[in-house]
């Protein structure tokens, strides 16, 4: 299907040459990369800004900061990872760069408003960059942004709310675009039941984009105007109510969870298949959990506020659906170990990465039962125990996915192929890093460490110590990663159309693809995930 | 098979118990699979891959018993729980109060303490009120956690089982010393109890300077100190009729710590800076504090000063 006359999106030239054809290219892949360098810079600042919190948590006391400039890093890191690096994450990079090649579409459905999107989020970036140096000192508050502090609080909150309010707005058009991209693009003969499970894992997340985040919208307005104005939404002493903001910013938040998991998983679903040349196992029940988890994701938000004194039946309720929502993540886990079952199985960079997202996941995933039972939320509910339990699902999770899907598109992506040994090593470094980096976490958190803290009682100094030095191996091993695509974009061997033996549809066009994408657009004529053994030797 | 600190212990314990068995049966029974599979089917053997592609009756067992178990650890949570929330009539009730950043509590006849000294054995209820922002009152050996809230009439309750000393953490984010805003719970025989609450007594009904009540209720001593330690601001002791070193509209200079400085320090603490301490963090009293009011202040504080203060500030 491939055709060498078109040039690769790479080399494409436009209306616009140099950085202008990135800056104003509506091509959905040169988008997406440019959503991948921001966030490459993005997430390098926010965990080098770890690290320094890392280095001050060594031992007890102070040992290279003040109170004040830790809790404005930890804010910011927050702020940075959570709005800027994961809720766009794999969506806005791989979501844009392969949503359009695997389901047959040429580009999104709404070019200019991807590009614009883009821009949002540059614009909310920058802004959440800029409260660091502007106003009166950087923001303190948590990314939570809890009332009453975050209205009392003399550092520049504003500038931080209004940062997190816009890149909102980037995700919500991300959301839309991809829903009408999917309905209305979709190559003939690709039903619904015969797209890729990554374009469904996104369709999911879109959903929740696009419903959720006008919530949290409105919440940060509220609390911007209940500084600048007064009005008492959340002041108790003018008849408001603090717990309504934790509400509020709940509802929008935990989907936000799925925001970032759904995709992760849809990538990995795409890298099982490929490495172990065996079609998805359970294709139904894969949609069906990623569907269920984005609607039963909408009423499971007060298990972050279980201790706030949320009414006995309230507290059961919330518990109780916490519960029901980990059947189909389990359920996934097991469709996705079944399809490496039997297979022929290549353990490559990329496949590496998914299994240990599945280890990371799983510790996440039930150390996040132990945060929805309500007798041992008590005990752990805002210690070093969640700090562990969102580090395993978002990092291990998301993170590791992220990994395991620059491995695999990398070669189709740049159209050259990384060094695998190099791959491995980080993988080594990561892998060992981020378990010594969160472990120590559970163990202080169940003894009582509140996360959060600038300093800590002396029984928890051996925990932090190690968390430090994992902290340490793992920035390494995040390094040499990035080196070892670096030297792969500069000097790697070309990549072929299709190094991993993969079905889809990216590997059925060049490497790096056409700036069209497709030629000829293609007839789907079968489920994906068809590995005929006759094929694979052809190829 | 468990005793804990306090009557709460058990039931969160054996939820811990529960739900990390079967964390651990899961997390290593599927990791060792997936090595297993990794090595067994490795593409190094040249063995075809099985091109099966579902499993109803799998789909079907690997839903069910998830959701068993999953509901197995919610009720053995609740029942944990539930106990937290059924306070027994006869609990003996103090108020905890939660302010930037200490705690203090409150017992009858409004006697105040900052350590939380209670009988063991006894159920007591923990009545939480919030001064400013939310905090939240965690003692992590008792297994009793609940938010303070401004506006919020939370509570938690627990009967200690054993003497000894526990800390008091806080576990909601509140500003700049949220990690040292901690304390201790004492547990002691009853005896011991009824002695110390005599002398809380009898130290209540001693005069009090009202500078220094000024000062507590204001929240000042949360960052200045009355006994020469450093807290975020200086300290208060010997301050009066001293030299300071401060830095003022970028330049150093020196000037003397009599009542216009220390009127000046409390309305627009930004103005003159003491050397070696950060701007911004002490925000203006003028709404909070009369010209009266602080005219008390620094009486008291001149006191601290010649001597008649200093023994009061160390109850
Ligand atoms: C090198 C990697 C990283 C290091 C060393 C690191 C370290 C830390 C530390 C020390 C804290 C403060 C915990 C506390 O004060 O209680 C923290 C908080 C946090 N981290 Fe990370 N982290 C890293 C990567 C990540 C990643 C990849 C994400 C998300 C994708 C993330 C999201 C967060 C969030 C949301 C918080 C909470 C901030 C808050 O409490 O307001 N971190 N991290
Ligand atoms: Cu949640
Ligand atoms: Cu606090």
């Amino acid at each position: 299907m491939g055709n060498e006359t078109q040039p690769s999106y790479l080399e494409y030239q436009g209306r616009h040459k140099g950085l202008a054809g990135w800056l104003l290219s509506t091509d959905h892949k040169r988008i997406g990369l440019l959503y991948l360098y921001s966030i490459v810079v993005f997430f390098f600042v926010a965990a080098f800004l770890g690290l320094l919190m890392r280095i001050e948590l060594i031992a007890p006391g102070k040992t290279i900061m003040e109170p004040q400039t830790y809790n404005g890093l930890f804010t910011i890191h927050g702020i940075i990872m959570i709005f800027v690096i994961v809720i766009p994450g794999l969506a806005a990079v791989f979501g844009n760069f392969f949503l359009p090649i695997l389901i047959g579409a040429r580009d999104v459905a709404f070019p200019k408003l991807n590009l614009f999107s883009w821009y949002l989020y540059i614009t909310g970036a920058v802004l959440g960059v800029m409260s660091q140096f502007m106003g009166s000192g950087p923001p303190d508050t948590g990314w939570t942004f809890y009332v009453p502090y975050s209205v009392e609080s003399a550092t520049s909150v504003i500038w931080a709310l209004t940062a997190a309010f816009i890149l909102g707005f980037s995700s919500i058009l991300t959301g839309l675009n991809f829903i009408v991209t999917i309905h209305r693009m979709r190559a003939p003969g690709m039903k619904w039941f015969r797209m890729p499970l990554f374009p469904w894992a996104l369709y999911a997340t879109a959903w929740i984009q696009v419903l959720a985040t006008p919530i949290v919208g409105i919440t940060l307005l509220m609390v911007i105007a209940e500084r600048v104005l007064n009005i008492g939404f959340f002041d108790p002493a003018l008849g408001g109510d603090p717990v309504l903001f934790q509400h509020l910013f709940w509802i929008y938040s935990h989907p936000a969870v799925y925001i970032m998991i759904l995709p992760a998983m849809g990538v990995v679903t795409e890298i099982f298949p490929t490495f172990s040349q065996k079609p998805v196992f359970g294709y139904g029940a894969i949609v069906v959990s990623s569907l269920a988890i984005a609607f039963v994701g909408y009423f499971v938000w007060g298990h972050h506020m279980f201790t706030s004194g949320m009414s006995y039946y309230a507290r059961w309720f919330f518990s109780f659906l916490t519960f029901i929502v980990a059947v189909p993540s389990a359920i996934k886990v097991f469709n996705w170990i079944s399809t490496m079952y039997g297979g022929s199985i290549d353990l490559k960079p990329p496949l590496l990465y998914a299994i240990s997202f599945i280890f990371l996941f799983m510790i996440g995933g039930f150390t996040g039962l132990v945060l929805g039972s309500l007798a041992t939320n008590v005990q752990t509910h805002d210690t070093a125990f969640v700090v562990a339990h969102f580090h395993y699902i978002i990092f291990g999770g998301m993170g590791f996915a992220f990994f395991a899907g620059m491995h695999y598109w990398y070669p189709k992506m740049f159209g050259k192929m990384y060094n695998n040994r190099v791959a491995n090593i980080a993988w080594g470094f990561n892998f060992v890093g981020f378990n010594l980096l969160y472990f120590p976490h559970f163990i202080i958190g169940i003894q009582g460490m509140p996360r959060r803290s600038y300093d800590y009682l002396p029984q928890f100094h051996t925990g932090h110590f190690l968390s430090t030095i994992g902290a340490f191996i793992l920035i390494a091993g995040l390094l040499l990663m990035l080196y070892n695509f670096i030297r792969a974009g500069r000097r790697g061997e070309k990549a072929p159309a299709n190094p991993w033996h993969g079905v889809t549809l990216e590997w059925k066009i060049p490497s790096p693809p056409p700036h069209e994408n497709f030629d000829e657009i293609p007839e789907i004529t079968s489920r994906p995930y068809f590995f005929g053994s006759k094929e694979k030797t052809n190829q | 098979m468990f005793t804990g600190a306090s009557n709460l212990a058990e039931g969160v314990d054996k939820a811990f118990l529960f739900i990390f068995i079967i964390a651990f049966i899961f997390i290593i029974g599927i990791s060792a699979f997936m090595i297993w599979t990794v090595i067994h089917y490795s593409r190094k053997k040249g063995r075809e891959a099985k091109q099966f592609s579902g499993s109803m009756k799998m789909e079907v067992l690997w839903t069910v018993i998830p959701t068993i178990l999953v509901m197995l650890m919610f009720w053995i949570g609740w029942k944990g729980f539930a106990p937290m929330r059924k306070v027994p009539a006869d609990a003996m009730v103090v108020t905890a109060i939660g302010r930037m950043w200490e705690w203090e509590f409150v017992y009858s006849d409004s006697l105040r303490s900052k350590e939380l000294v209670l009988p063991i054995n006894k159920p007591v209820k923990l009545d939480l009120v919030a001064e400013d922002v939310n905090h939240s009152l965690f003692i992590p050996a008792f297994r009793v956690k609940e938010d303070v809230i401004p506006g919020y009439d939370n509570w938690l309750w627990f009967t200690p089982n054993y003497i000894g000393d526990y800390e008091i953490l806080c576990t909601e984010y509140c500003g700049l010393l949220h990690s040292a805003m901690v304390s201790k719970t004492r547990i002691v025989e009853q005896e011991e109890f009824d002695r110390w609450y005599e002398e809380l007594k009898v130290a209540s009904f001693m005069p009090e300077h009202e500078g220094l009540k000024l000062l507590r209720s204001t929240g000042c001593l949360a960052c200045h100190s009355l006994d020469g330690s450093k807290l975020v601001g200086p300290s208060f002791a010997g301050l009066y009729g001293s030299q300071r070193e401060v830095v003022s509209g970028g330049s150093a200079k020196s000037v003397t710590a009599d009542e216009a400085y220390i009127t000046r320090s409390i309305y627009d603490p930004n103005g003159e800076i003491v050397e070696g301490y950060a701007r911004n963090l002490m925000q203006s009293y003028s709404e909070l504090l009369t010209e009266e009011q602080v005219g008390i202040i620094t009486e008291y504080l001149r006191e601290l000063v010649e001597g008649d203060g200093q023994k009061e500030a160390d109850l």
